[in-house]
């Protein structure tokens, strides 16, 4: 499963789907809205994507996932528009047969989210709002940079 | 041709708009486009951005060739997660 969702994030949902009688771990990954960033305080983050690819780009992350350990089932699920503080803004849920899987391929996907998945976070604070990340660009993923 | 751009966030915001068809001569690449784009909507340039380009949901390089009915969005640095 790798969605993008305008709901309320249901991690039992996921964990459900992800449970596996071949699996002895599950591990899961909740990223969750901070009330400070940078010497800002937040209100709330509010989230955009391009779906379509966001969710092809989330599939190919579970693909690679799968291709580097030996994991039984795995899910991704981020949220859309706005995200209150403490509220989850993505869930990520990996099982595996023993647990080192499980720890890795969800370390991997978040780190892989946030490099190449086509969605953005606008920070609203007190004081104003401002796009997360167009200040300093980005550095191109691995897989495209060319030589 | 045309080609369908779609932009999302703070281009969005830019632009004033989150989907453009705009025409192009053929063999236009994703840096023509990018170009025509500004002169339409000059408050696109965002100094310093760097973003991504993809064309029908693929990565591709700024050197890519478009075709007709092709959909092509600028990337701005992403921040999922």
């Amino acid at each position: 499963m790798f969605c993008v969702t305008q709901q309320p994030i249901d991690l039992q949902k996921l964990v459900d789907y992800v449970t596996d009688p071949e699996a002895g771990a599950i591990a899961t990954f909740i990223g969750t809205t901070r009330n400070n960033n940078e010497g800002r305080k937040v209100i709330a983050l509010d989230y955009e994507a391009y779906p379509e690819m966001a969710e092809k780009e989330l599939a190919r992350i579970g693909a690679a996932a799968a291709k580097s350990w030996p994991i039984c089932r795995m899910a991704i699920l981020h949220r859309l528009g706005p995200v209150q503080i403490g509220e989850a803004s993505v869930v990520i849920a990996v099982s595996s047969a023993h647990r080192d899987a499980a720890f890795a391929a969800s370390r991997f996907a978040i780190e892989e989210i946030k490099k190449t998945v086509p969605i953005w976070k606008k920070e609203v604070f007190e004081g104003g709002e401002v796009w997360i990340g167009t200040q300093t660009g980005q550095p191109l993923p691995d897989h495209l940079k060319q030589g | 041709m045309n080609v369908r751009v779609k932009l999302f966030a703070i281009l969005r915001e830019r632009a004033g708009t989150s989907a453009v068809t705009r025409e192009l001569a053929d063999g236009s690449t994703v840096a023509d486009l990018w170009r025509e784009l500004q002169k339409d909507y000059p408050k696109l340039d965002v100094p310093g951005i760097r973003m991504l380009y993809a064309v029908n949901q693929n990565y591709v390089n700024l050197d890519q060739p478009l075709k007709d009915q092709d959909e092509v969005v600028f990337i701005p640095p992403v921040s999922g997660g």
